[in-house]
């Protein structure tokens, strides 16, 4: 804490920042990623009702058309960042200690990036003819 | 009269969410965040899914057979219906987003509309998988 070189009020200093120290990058972030999530939602959704008790040969089928795919890997891409953003959100009402705060903060990313990779690899992996 | 690092005493901190009476607004509030939390762990199904999808045939139809059982269709309704609440409250929260439907009878109104609607919708998309396995 520098007692006089900064010129501004301490609340002049943090104003707008919050808890996650990014001030509305997270709000514009949250909006922007459920915008698309509305339409790509409701393709998925319509995609696996279609294949609703497919077998084994038709559902690789749909997921290895080109467009399916890329549909379903910007979902799950857009879906994994939106829903980070939400669990940050609840882990910064409820964690109060600095280090539980953190750990969990870490953890969310990992589990997020996690299932987007396990999720667009195999995605890839039919794609790709695997 | 530099401020001290640390606070000299604890802030002041609003009455637990148990002393209030329950609105509708309120409600919407509560399901759109444990929907949200819900569907953070439903992307592991999502994630299982397109894992067995991508392997060995055997094990796609030991997944498919788990989520084609009546314990996995209902986590599936479930699912639906924390997905299409979910959207329902993010769609409201762009309508809030613009200044709209903020007054507080109309608000309430959202809410129910909100709460109803994905009922309705998730309902109309287990109509559809139903029926369409009957005309298989």
């Amino acid at each position: 804490m520098s007692k006089s070189s900064d010129m501004r009020t301490p609340l002049g200093r943090v104003r707008g920042l919050g808890a996650a120290r990014e001030g509305t990058g997270h709000f514009w972030q949250s909006r922007v990623t459920g915008l698309a999530l509305v339409f790509l939602t409701l393709f998925v959704v319509g995609l696996l009702v279609s294949l609703n008790g497919a077998s084994y040969a038709d559902v690789r089928a749909a997921l290895a058309n080109p467009l399916v795919s890329l549909v379903l890997l910007v979902t799950i891409v857009t879906g994994l960042y939106h829903m980070r953003l939400g669990m940050q959100e609840i882990i910064l009402d409820y964690a109060h200690g600095e280090f539980s705060k953190y750990l969990l903060l870490i953890l969310n990313t990992f589990f997020s990036v996690a299932v987007g990779a396990v999720s667009a690899f195999a995605l890839l992996k039919i794609a790709f003819g695997g | 009269m530099s401020q001290p690092a640390t606070r000299a005493k604890p802030r002041p901190l609003s009455p637990h969410v148990m002393h209030y009476k329950m609105l509708p607004t309120m409600l919407m509030s509560g399901i759109h965040r444990v929907s949200g939390a819900a569907l953070y762990f439903g992307t592991l199904l999502v994630a299982w899914w397109v894992t067995a999808a991508a392997g060995p045939e055997d094990y796609f139809n030991f997944v498919a057979g788990v989520y084609g059982s009546w314990f996995g269709q209902l986590v599936l309704f479930g699912f639906t219906w924390a997905l299409i609440v979910h959207m329902l409250g993010g769609i409201r929260h762009f309508i809030w987003d613009t200044g709209a439907m903020l007054e507080k009878h109309t608000a309430t109104k959202l809410a129910w509309a909100t709460l109803f609607g994905s009922i309705i919708i998730t309902v109309a998309i287990w109509a559809v998988i139903f029926w369409a396995r009957g005309a298989a």
